[in-house]
């Protein structure tokens, strides 16, 4: 499966990307998580406490177990601070 | 009802007049504007913020239909912008308006809630030694949770 990827704020930063496309068997969030931090450290370094690492599938905020079928779109972001 | 993420600077004035006028059963406007804060006394050079466009508007749109489920509002208006904004500078505003005041304010609050915690922004300090990103707060999370008690 194809995957559009989006990385926002300091997890952009880490990562160096603002966006990639990923193609990936991973089944969930979690899974390509652990696929993308074994590929290269930066994955690692944005990647190392997900506790703080908030995940949304197709624009809608998901948890970590979510499935990624019929997912376009995955982005990884810090905790809001809007406002 | 509207939301609109934007870069430019907006005016409260115009947005409450364009809200109220024609519209004889609001007796009650309530807003709140939040500015960039110099919390260092002097070395704060800007503030950054970045969004997650799409999901953004989405998102404010729930919020803001949240609240007109929960309050009789006539009308609201949520403004929050992007980029790069100077210390004092407006950052967003949230207007709302009802026949009494009770709504209106309980439903600014509630907007306000959701919005620091569901809104996909994120804001960055720039100092002259390098940019911080902004913290989330404990605070903001059980600021949101009363709602749903």
């Amino acid at each position: 499966m194809q995957l559009d990827v989006l990385y926002f704020a300091w997890v952009r930063e880490r990562i160096g990307l603002a966006k990639e496309q990923v193609t990936t068997d991973a089944q969930t969030v979690a899974d390509l998580v652990k696929e993308l931090s074994v590929r290269e450290e930066r994955y690692q370094a944005a990647f190392q406490d997900m506790t703080v690492v908030k995940v949304a599938i197709d624009q809608t905020m998901v948890s970590l177990d979510a499935p990624l079928k019929g997912a376009r779109e995955v982005a990884f972001f810090p905790p809001m601070t809007g406002g | 009802m509207s939301v609109s993420v934007q870069a430019e600077d907006f005016d409260l004035g115009v947005e409450v007049a364009a809200m109220t006028s024609g519209n004889p059963d609001i007796g009650a406007v309530v807003t709140f504007i939040g500015l960039v804060r110099d919390t260092t006394g002097g070395a704060l050079l800007s503030m950054e913020l970045e969004h997650y466009p799409g999901m953004t508007e989405q998102a404010l749109s729930q919020i803001e239909q949240a609240a007109t489920k929960r309050w009789s509002l006539n009308a609201s208006r949520v403004i929050h912008r992007y980029g790069n904004l100077q210390t004092g500078a407006q950052i967003m505003m949230v207007a709302t308006a009802s026949a009494h005041r009770s709504d209106a304010f309980e439903a600014a609050e509630f907007l306000m809630d959701y919005l620091k915690t569901d809104a996909p922004f994120w804001k960055k300090e720039h100092f002259k030694e390098g940019g911080e990103w902004v913290a989330s707060k404990a605070a903001d999370d059980a600021a949101k949770d009363r709602w749903s008690s």
